[in-house]
């Protein structure tokens, strides 16, 4: 048995360190589609933690997204050094913060603010929570949109372009690289950091979950009044929850702005915090395996779909082009899918978790 | 003074809006417990079937508020088909499933409506006519042309006809007695079901009334258009205290009057730094303190006690 789970694990290992060798014969494009996968588990694997695992509902997640991303793009283009000379003078070679400093400094300030989004709404429930989170979700889309004046930070709707992309050990990731007669183009560097960041991610939530804090989280979810008289600090466990989850929402969006090398506010929509949500949700919410599924699904069907579709658009004449059609398999997917299987793809093999009413009147 | 006026006419205009929307939420929410994302797409499908309406009819020189009329009507009817049939596929299977999962669906629905819209309409702005003499009326140094003394007029009318509805009739005392247990009031000869699609078809005939009402104000309509004003009637219903039909209406009212009375002083008090683009964070500005002082909303009772 101990055998045969080290071989599954050494072949699903194999599998994925060579995936974009073969992926990159079909064209770039498919690899780019992975890792921006990649980039959408990390954040469902964040979200997760603080829907999943302490049951907040968080419809403004894509808040701390921004503010990895932005953060990201603030330090490591000319924005900064073009708006004030004071800091063009201080660095003559422009601003090229390294990523050591600004990966745990975009966690650390996301973090920062998922606490500080906690800090008022910790007394609201349910939907009220979701409003809230996504009022404030809202709030820094419009601030990103509006900070060009009168001082020029965000650059407002034109967005942060020339975003220096990652080097590391001497490796500079937006280069092509070869390595033993093969070709490693910038996507593929990019897969192998995502990868390292997902599986990383995975391990702390995987830890978390069966930690003391992770049992308390999951009991405030089931019962916060109980689990407040058990002795568990609510307030500080659920604070924690939000750090936590913003803190890969802020790692996510800095790899998200040096992947792009350019951001705007429009990727930081509403919509991308429904479909994140969508994606933990129709996953198999607070399971690991699940919300990578739904990760996985939600990110890359609609892209794959979307080489195939060209026949489909031609033949309706390009009313149904690419975008349109991805997001109508989207809506689809999300209706069809809870019509289906309401707990998820993939749910937490527990019984009765989320739904509270049989377990109290169905003893087994 | 002239621009407070002003700010206070474009506040109650924006604030009947709200309201007429936030009932809709609000009523569905006291019902079944859902909040239902899709709202604001069906004042969208309002819109655009009533500017559907209005540009077909457009040659036949029909007087401009009988087009209004009869586009209103064609909205209402659609529009609680349309509300009537998404109970029935998305929610209602879902009744008793985990929290989130209807939530999702509702979301979905709300991308699905969007879509389609956008593929039957096109994603272009499309210009609504003015269908009512335009001249504005002057009071105190601001002005208000008829369409805003319309929406005033039929918000009002409206509300007092809802508040008749669910207070006095036999179908608001089921409503009623369905949103303080649906089990129970089965019991007392209720169809909950029965009751739950009225309610979804009461709020798409409201949504409808909004919708139209605001593309005649603002004189554009496109698939996007029922986002915003969505998102702020839920606002305002939270805002009010979700479930209560009169929390919904002072607080839709009241949030359009700060929002445009902060977004007529906001560039005066902070000496011109911050423009009236942030006009769109009042809501939540104003959500988050109401809710981190008063939990349950202005008027509400009770919390919702769900996680």
């Amino acid at each position: 048995m101990k055998a045969n789970k080290l071989i599954q694990y050494l072949s699903i290992g194999i599998g994925l360190l060579i995936l974009p060798l073969i992926a990159q014969q079909f064209g770039n494009a498919w690899v780019r589609i992975i890792d921006i996968a990649l980039l959408y588990v990390l954040l469902a694997l964040g979200l997760n933690i603080v829907v999943g695992y302490a049951g907040l509902l968080d419809l403004g997640y894509v808040a701390f997204y921004a503010v990895g991303a932005y953060m990201f793009g603030l330090l490591a283009s000319p924005q900064l050094t073009d708006t004030f000379p004071a800091i063009a003078a201080m660095f003559p070679g422009g601003l090229h913060t390294p990523w050591w400093v600004v990966i745990p400094l975009g966690a650390v300030l996301a973090g920062l603010a998922g606490m500080i989004l906690g800090a008022p709404t910790l007394k609201l429930r349910g939907d009220y929570l979701a409003i809230v989170t996504l009022g404030f979700g809202e709030i820094v889309r419009v601030f990103m949109n509006n900070l060009d004046a009168p001082v020029n930070i965000t650059n407002g709707p034109k967005g942060i372009a020339q975003i220096d992309d990652i080097s590391m050990f001497g490796v500079h990731f937006g280069k092509t690289q070869e390595l033993f007669g093969m070709e490693f183009p910038k996507v593929t560097n990019y897969y192998y950091l995502f990868l390292a960041l997902v599986l990383i991610g995975i391990l702390v939530c995987y830890r978390l979950e069966r930690s003391r804090i992770g049992r308390a989280w999951m009991a405030i979810r089931e019962d916060e009044i109980a689990a407040k008289a058990m002795g568990i600090n609510t307030r500080n466990l659920k604070l924690l929850a939000f750090g936590m989850g913003a803190t890969f929402g802020g790692v996510s969006g800095a790899m998200f702005a040096t992947f792009q090398g350019f951001i705007s506010p429009e990727s930081f929509s509403l919509q991308e915090s429904v479909m994140i949500v969508a994606m933990v949700v129709l996953g198999g919410i607070g399971h690991l395996p699940g919300v990578i599924v739904g990760a996985l699904l939600l990110s890359a069907l609609p892209e794959v779909l979307r080489y195939v579709a060209g026949p489909l658009q031609q033949m309706t004449g390009g009313r149904l082009d690419a975008s349109i059609l991805r997001q109508l398999l989207i809506a689809l997917a999300m209706i069809g899918i809870m019509l289906s299987r309401p707990r998820g793809l993939w749910p937490a093999p527990e019984h009765g978790k989320a739904a509270p009413m049989a377990a109290t009147s169905a003893p087994k | 003074m002239d621009t407070f006026i002003q700010q206070i006419i474009n506040g109650l205009v924006l604030g009947s809006v709200y309201a007429l929307v936030a009932l809709g939420y609000t009523m569905v929410y006291g019902i079944i417990n859902l909040i239902n994302f899709a709202h604001g797409e069906v004042l969208m499908v309002g819109a655009l079937t009533s500017w559907t309406v209005v540009v077909a009819l457009a040659g036949l020189g029909l007087p401009g508020w009988l087009m209004l009329l009869i586009s209103l009507i064609a909205a209402i009817v659609v529009c609680s088909v349309l509300n009537y049939s998404i109970e029935k596929i998305a929610y209602r299977p879902l009744r008793n499933a985990p929290r989130l999962a209807p939530l999702i669906t509702a979301m979905g629905m709300s991308l699905l409506l969007q879509t389609l819209a956008m593929i039957i309409w096109e994603p272009t702005y499309k210009s609504y006519p003015i269908l009512l003499p335009s001249e504005p009326y002057n009071i105190g140094g601001a002005v208000i042309n008829n369409v805003q003394i319309m929406i005033l007029v039929v918000t009002a009318i409206t509300l007092t006809g809802l508040m008749y509805l669910v207070n006095k009739t036999k179908l608001g005392r089921a409503m009623r007695a369905t949103a303080e247990n649906p089990r129970v009031a089965g019991l007392m000869g209720v169809r909950p079901d029965t009751v739950i699609s009225a309610t979804f078809v009461i709020g798409a005939a409201l949504a409808a009334l909004a919708g139209v009402m605001y593309a005649a104000n603002y004189g554009s309509v496109q698939h996007t258009m029922g986002f915003l004003p969505g998102l702020k009637a839920f606002t305002a219903a939270v805002f009010g205290g979700i479930g209560n039909l009169a929390g919904a209406m002072v607080g839709g009212v009241l949030l359009g009057l700060i929002e445009s009375l902060g977004a007529g002083y906001i560039g005066v008090l902070t000496g011109g730094v911050l423009g009236s683009h942030y006009q769109d964070i009042f809501a939540f500005i104003v959500l988050i303190l109401v809710l981190t002082l008063r939990p349950q909303g202005l008027l509400g009772e009770r919390v919702a006690d769900r996680a």
